[in-house]
């Protein structure tokens, strides 16, 4: 990138990272849909917490546990900015159910992206 | 004690009648006959019901309780109930068995005869419940000693996560010496059925046997030894040192029910050579202590499942878990004196008081009682001792107290269950005052001298890295 000026959602080798908390069981839909539109790189990682959509009791013997937080996955995609738009929506499409703790998506601009094995760097690397 | 007709090995006419007449002699010939040699079958059942009761220790009981605690004190649980169990058999070989069964100068506590098993050899022999029968001693010892073994571990649970390893350990000790063994000894040191050839006969014998054993509170297998004794010892311990960081406010749920429910089933299993075992021969009565623990204990976890069902909301494992557990604590002093509908009966009301003791009665008294040790053990434990008065009764389907001297049953009509109930009451009200006042010392002791438990920061980081330098999971 030349020097001195920030990337921006004009520039095509911008990237973007496009996290996206998701029901657990949505996985499979998520990375199919992703696919589809030539994603090829995805990191999951098992995540706990909630938005509005609070915990649910549970009670062990005695004692009864107020659990507020609810298991997600943490969904996150590098790729380069103009394609970004297309694969939320996939997301969005195939994540909803319409009721509460569908999940978010959060998007990032990322500075740079190297692939170990070659070097290579950029948008390619994404 | 035995209704069944017991059929000595190889039994002929002969030899059936030869016995019969060597019983109807008096004592003076009898005494001069050489003991009968034990009987394979009731060595082998003997000796299986030992392999059991270990069984039951580890890995039963170490799972059972590991499971219920965080990850971070896995390792702590599994430490403590191991090397308790291996404290337990060596004191008892080295002292607890002669305080706990051989005759003292008093009813509370035995003398040191059979110091370090001195004279105890393959071929020692101690009496069972029938006459003129015999088992060879070092079995029953063995047998015994991993009793005086499982029933320290059963208290670690009321203060787990904090207590501190050094300070278990003398507890542990202290204890024993001054709670399980004299305990023992008061509730199941007696002449044995051999010397109930008169009635005036048998009372001398048993000038010096048990102080409870002589008011007449059953205890078939150790609801009152084993179960009452660790449970308000628990109590007292996890009132002493008090609550875990975070009780009340942080959900401090179990971080491996999977293991909860294996252990519970090797309890369960287990439990049938604890109970069984106690009955000391392998004959037809054994297998009567075998329904009632197979029905008591499937009933209690039917009842708590359902109780916790309809009060909570969803059938719990841990829940069934704990009713199976209730249920077998509770026919333990039952199991050898009612029938099979009274197990049944034991069983659902054992679950669905422990159910209360665990939820209700510990929100009540504001207690840390981690692993439920007094909700399930002592409160069980009590159930199941008072209602033994109960449904030992004929009319309810009970066996009754043999007569040794009558060599037959009573008239069932003669049976009391208010008398009962009164020598049940017995057993259970001194053994709480018993245990509860040593252990109350015993703890107060350790926590001016060594301290009881260990530091905040060590509570929050973990007993498994902090007391034993060790992780359970490491990738």
């Amino acid at each position: 990138m030349p020097e001195g000026r920030a990337p921006s959602d004009n520039d095509a080798k911008a990237m973007k990272m496009i996290t996206a908390i998701i029901r657990p069981w949505k996985l499979d839909d998520l990375q199919m849909a992703v696919a589809r539109l030539g994603v090829q790189g995805i990191t999951v990682t098992e995540v706990t917490g909630y938005g509005r959509q609070r915990g649910h009791s549970e009670h062990y013997k005695g004692s009864e546990y107020q659990v507020e937080f609810v298991p997600k996955l943490r969904v996150e995609i590098v790729l380069d900015a103009a394609s970004a738009e297309a694969v939320v929506e996939a997301i969005s499409n195939v994540c909803r159910t319409g009721k509460t703790g569908d999940g978010k998506i959060f998007l990032a601009p990322v500075g740079e992206a190297v692939r170990i094995r070659t070097r290579e760097s950029g948008a390619a690397a994404a | 004690m035995h209704q069944d007709k017991k059929r000595t090995k190889g039994s002929s006419l002969m030899r059936g009648l030869g016995a019969a007449l060597l019983m109807m002699l008096p004592a003076l010939v009898f005494a001069q006959d050489a003991p009968p040699p034990p009987n394979k079958g009731d060595v082998s059942w003997l000796m299986t019901s030992t392999v059991l009761v270990i069984l039951m220790t580890i890995p039963g009981l170490a799972l059972f309780y590991g499971g219920m605690v965080r990850s971070k004190n896995v390792l702590s649980l599994l430490m403590q109930v191991m090397i308790v169990f291996c404290v337990g058999v060596l004191l008892f070989a080295i002292y607890g068995y002669s305080v706990a069964f051989s005759e003292g100068s008093n009813q509370f506590f035995g003398g040191f005869t059979k110091l370090f098993l001195k004279g105890m050899t393959g071929d020692s022999l101690t009496g069972t419940f029938s006459k003129a029968t015999n088992i060879p001693e070092l079995g029953f010892f063995c047998f015994q000693s991993t009793f005086a073994a499982i029933t320290p571990a059963l208290i670690v649970g009321a203060f787990a996560e904090r207590i501190k390893f050094s300070a278990l350990l003398v507890f542990i000790l202290i204890w024993l010496t001054f709670a399980y063994y004299p305990i023992a000894h008061m509730v199941w040191f007696w002449s044995g059925p051999d010397a109930f050839t008169t009635a005036e006969a048998g009372a001398a014998a048993n000038v010096n046997a048990g102080f409870l054993f002589n008011k007449g509170a059953l205890d078939f297998a150790g609801g009152t030894v084993v179960h009452i004794n660790a449970g308000i010892a628990g109590l007292v311990g996890c009132m002493l040192i008090g609550k875990r960081i975070g009780y009340g406010q942080t959900a401090l749920p179990p971080h491996n029910v999977p293991y909860v429910m294996i252990g519970s089933a090797l309890l369960w299993v287990g439990w049938f050579g604890f109970n069984v075992g106690s009955n000391l021969e392998a004959n037809g009565f054994a297998t009567l202590v075998f329904t009632n623990t197979l029905l008591a204990t499937a009933a209690a976890t039917l009842a708590w499942m359902f109780g916790e069902w309809v009060i909570k909301g969803s059938p719990t494992m841990l829940g069934a878990a704990s009713g199976a557990v209730a249920g077998l604590v509770a026919i333990t002093p039952a199991c050898g004196w009612v029938g099979p509908m009274g197990s049944i009966a034991i069983g659902v009301l054992a679950a669905l008081i422990c159910l209360w003791a665990v939820s209700g009665l510990k929100r009540m008294l504001g207690y840390d009682d981690s692993l439920d040790v007094f909700g399930v053990h002592c409160v069980g434990g009590i159930v199941g001792a008072l209602l033994t008065g109960v449904f030992n009764s004929p009319a309810l389907g009970g066996t009754d107290v043999y007569d040794y001297v009558a060599n037959a049953f009573p008239n069932p009509a003669d049976y009391s269950i208010a008398t009962h109930v009164v020598s049940q009451a017995w057993g259970v009200g001194v053994t709480l005052l018993w245990s509860g006042i040593v252990s109350l010392v015993a703890f107060k002791l350790i926590d001016l001298t060594i301290g009881l438990r260990v530091t905040e920061e060590q509570e929050r980081e973990g007993l498994d890295t902090v007391s034993h330098g060790e992780r359970a999971y490491n990738g």
